[in-house]
C-alpha cells in the first residue's frame, strides 16, 4: 500500500445529476447472469410456441388455447401478441417481481446499500436510480418477447401483410408498428408492479422475501380481477388492464384502454413511490 | 479545543433499539488531524455510533457534528469528503474487484466520471489489489475483500476517514499494510477514525483513543493520557492479608484481595491521591508485623487500563 499519486484537484464543486449512477445500474442488472436467465426464460415462450403451433398444425379451427393462436398460421407476426398474452398473465409479472423486489433490499443483503449512502448517492435520488433501473428491466423484457416472438414467427410462418383482429389488413410495416404500440402498453402495464416491489423492498434487508411478497400481490390481484361479486374493486386493480393490448389491433386504433391503464399504473406509481420514500427516507440502514 | 478544530464532534449521542441503549450518551471529541483509536470490545456500540456518524442511522437523542456539521442533515455536503469502511467491506459479488469500485463511484455525486478509471486503478494499486482488479469479487478471500473496501475508501482525496475494524480477516502482513497505509494518510493531513477491538493492533498508530463500554464511553483523551490514568498498583504477597489491608488502606490505598493460593495471599492496592513511596509502604507494612513474602509497584499498561475498562473475557455484555 503507497501513497495516492493524484492530486487533491479531483473533487467536484458541483454535485453531477446521478446519470453516472444510473448508468452503472443499469450496468449492473444487465450484466447480471439472473437478469439474462429471466430474459432467455421469457425469449423462449414465443418459441416454443411458434415450434408447438408448427409442428401439430392443428389448423385454424379449434379455437381452444391462448388468444390469437388461430392466426399464427395466417402471419408469423401472431406469435407476438399469443407469447404476450400467455407471458402477461404469468411470467412477466414474475420476472418484474424479481427485478422490482431485489432493488434495496438486494443492495442491503450485499452490503453494497450502505456504501451507495455514504458515498453518497442520496436517498431520493438511489430510490429514483432504482425504480428507472427496474422500469428498464420492464421495457427489456417486454421487448425480448416481441423480438423473439418476431424473429421465431418469421422463419417458421408466412409474413407479408396481415390481417388485424378488426378483419382489415395492414401492412407488414404497420402491423410492425402496431406491435411496437403493444410493447409499449405491456411495459406501462408492468410499471405499477415495479413500483410495489420498490416499496416492498424498502421493508426489507431480505431481497426474496420482496420479490415473493411482489408476486404474490401480482397473482392477487389477478384472482381478485376474475371475481364478479368484486367488480366495483376491478377498475382499481392494477392488473385490470393488462390485456387490454388488443386495442392496438383493429382498426381504427382505440386509446382509451391505453390513457385509462396509464393513468392507473400512474396512480400506483404516485401512491407506492411515496411509501417508499416515507418508509427510506429516515429509516435506519443497519443492514 | 475549539468546534472548529473537531473533525468529529457528538453531545449526548445515544441511539435506543427498543429498550436497550446501543449507545448510551456519548461525547466524542475528535481533533482535525488526529488518529483517533476507537476501542470496545464486540457489540460496545462502536459500529453503531459510526453509522450514526455517517447518518445511515438516526439518533434517538443527542448531536452529531462532522466536519463541522450537523449530521445526517447535512449528509450531501459532508460523505464526500468522507471515506468509510463501516462493518466490513459490501460488495456485488459477480462483479469484478474495479467494476465494484467503479459502481461505489458513481454514487459519488462529486466524484468526476472523466477520472473514474484513475481513481479506481489508483486507489486499487494503493491497496495492492492491481493484479486482481479484473477478477470476479466472488473469487476474492476475506482479506482481498477487505483490502478493496479500504481502496472503495480512497476513491477521492478525503478529509476523514473512518475505518471500522480495518484489520478484520488480514492477516500480520496485511495489518502491517494497514498500518502504513494509516501512517501515510495521516502524514497528509488526513483525520482519520479507526475502530478496533485489538488495542495491540492501532495502539502503534495512534494520537488520540477512545474507549466503549457497553454503550457508553468510558475514557477518551490522547494515549499519553489514558496512561497516566491508570494509577500504580503495589502487589504484596504475604500470609497476613488482613493486617496488610488495615495498613495499606490507612495510606489512603484501594485494596482488592485476590483469592489466596497455597499459603501466600496477594494483596493488590492502588496508590490513592497522596503520593506514597514505595519503600514507605512497605516499611508500615513490616511495622504492623506484616510478614511480607514479596512486594513489587506496577504501572499498568494501555493493555491492561483497556481491560479494566471494558472488562475481560468473551462475553458479550448486553
Amino acid at each position: 500500500m503507497r501513497g495516492s499519486t493524484l492530486t487533491t484537484n479531483t473533487i467536484r464543486t458541483r454535485p453531477a445529476s446521478g446519470l453516472a449512477l444510473l448508468g452503472t445500474e443499469l450496468s449492473v442488472l444487465f450484466r447480471r447472469k439472473r437478469t439474462w436467465a429471466m430474459l432467455a426464460a421469457l425469449a423462449a415462450v414465443p418459441i416454443l410456441i411458434a415450434i408447438a403451433v408448427r409442428l401439430t398444425r392443428s389448423g385454424s379451427g379449434g379455437g381452444a388455447g391462448p388468444a390469437f393462436l388461430d392466426r399464427i398460421e395466417n402471419n408469423g407476426l401472431f406469435v407476438v401478441f399469443v407469447a404476450l398474452g400467455v407471458c402477461v398473465p404469468l411470467f412477466l409479472p414474475l420476472t418484474v417481481g424479481v427485478v422490482a423486489g431485489d432493488t434495496i433490499a438486494g443492495e442491503a443483503s450485499n452490503g453494497t446499500l450502505r456504501y451507495l449512502l455514504i458515498a453518497p448517492a442520496g436517498r431520493i435520488r438511489l430510490l429514483a436510480v432504482k425504480y428507472v433501473g427496474a422500469a428498464a428491466f420492464c421495457l427489456a423484457a417486454t421487448l425480448v418477447v416481441c423480438i423473439a416472438g418476431a424473429l421465431i414467427g418469421f422463419a417458421l410462418f408466412p409474413s407479408g401483410s396481415v390481417t388485424i383482429l378488426s378483419g382489415d389488413t395492414v401492412s407488414l410495416g404497420n402491423a410492425l408498428g402496431r406491435s411496437l404500440l403493444v410493447a409499449l402498453y405491456v411495459t406501462v402495464s408492468l410499471l405499477g408492479l415495479s413500483a410495489i416491489g420498490l416499496f416492498l423492498s424498502t421493508l426489507t434487508d431480505v431481497p426474496v422475501g420482496a420479490m415473493a411478497a411482489t408476486i404474490i400481490l401480482s397473482v392477487t390481484s389477478e384472482v381478485l380481477d376474475q371475481l364478479p361479486q368484486l367488480g366495483w374493486l376491478h377498475p382499481w386493480l392494477f392488473s385490470n388492464y393488462w390485456l387490454g393490448f388488443g386495442d392496438f389491433l383493429r382498426d381504427p386504433i382505440s386509446w382509451a384502454n391505453f390513457v385509462t391503464n396509464a393513468e392507473l399504473q400512474g396512480g400506483y406509481i404516485i401512491v407506492f413511490a411515496a411509501l417508499a420514500y416515507g418508509r427510506f427516507a429516515a429509516k435506519d440502514i443497519l443492514s | 479545543m475549539t468546534a472548529a478544530e473537531l473533525a468529529i464532534e457528538t453531545r449526548g449521542l445515544t441511539k435506543r433499539f427498543g429498550g436497550y441503549a446501543a449507545v448510551n450518551d456519548i461525547d466524542l471529541s475528535v481533533p482535525h488531524g488526529s488518529v483517533f483509536g476507537f476501542l470496545g470490545p464486540n457489540g460496545s456500540g462502536k459500529t453503531t455510533t459510526i453509522r450514526m456518524l455517517l447518518g445511515l442511522a438516526s439518533p434517538t437523542s443527542g448531536e452529531v457534528r462532522v466536519l463541522g456539521a450537523a449530521m445526517p442533515r447535512d449528509n450531501a455536503s459532508v460523505l464526500p469528503r468522507v471515506g468509510a469502511l463501516v462493518e466490513g467491506p459490501g460488495f456485488y459479488p459477480y462483479l469484478s474487484g474495479a467494476d465494484n469500485l467503479r459502481r461505489l463511484d458513481s454514487a459519488d455525486l462529486y466524484a468526476p466520471s472523466r477520472t473514474r478509471s484513475a481513481r479506481v486503478a489508483d486507489a486499487l494499486e494503493r491497496v495492492g489489489l492491481s493484479a486482481a482488479a479484473g477478477k470476479k469479487v466472488k473469487a476474492y478471500s476475506l482479506g482481498m475483500k477487505q483490502r478493496l473496501g479500504i481502496a472503495n475508501a480512497l476513491l477521492t482525496p478525503r478529509e476523514l476517514l473512518i475505518l471500522d475494524e480495518p484489520t478484520n480477516g488480514l492477516d500480520p502482513q496485511g495489518t502491517r499494510e494497514v498500518r502504513s497505509l494509516v501512517r501515510s494518510l495521516a502524514s497528509q493531513g488526513t483525520t482519520i477514525f479507526v475502530s478496533s477491538h485489538l488495542l495491540a493492533e492501532i495502539e502503534q498508530i495512534c494520537t488520540h483513543a477512545a474507549v466503549m463500554s457497553v454503550g457508553s464511553l468510558v475514557a477518551q483523551g490522547t494515549l499519553d493520557q489514558l496512561r497516566d490514568v491508570g494509577r500504580p498498583r503495589a502487589r504484596v504477597q504475604t500470609p497476613d492479608p488482613q493486617l496488610a489491608t488495615g495498613v495499606l488502606e490507612k495510606l489512603g490505598m484501594t485494596v482488592q484481595q485476590l483469592p489466596p493460593d497455597s499459603v501466600d495471599t496477594t494483596v493488590v492496592a492502588i496508590f490513592g491521591d497522596k503520593p506514597v513511596e514505595p519503600d514507605t509502604v512497605v516499611a508500615a507494612l513490616v511495622k504492623a508485623k506484616v510478614r511480607v513474602r514479596g512486594f513489587a509497584v506496577e504501572s499498568p499498561s494501555l493493555e491492561d487500563r483497556f481491560v479494566s475498562l471494558t472488562g475481560e473475557g468473551f462475553n458479550v455484555d448486553h
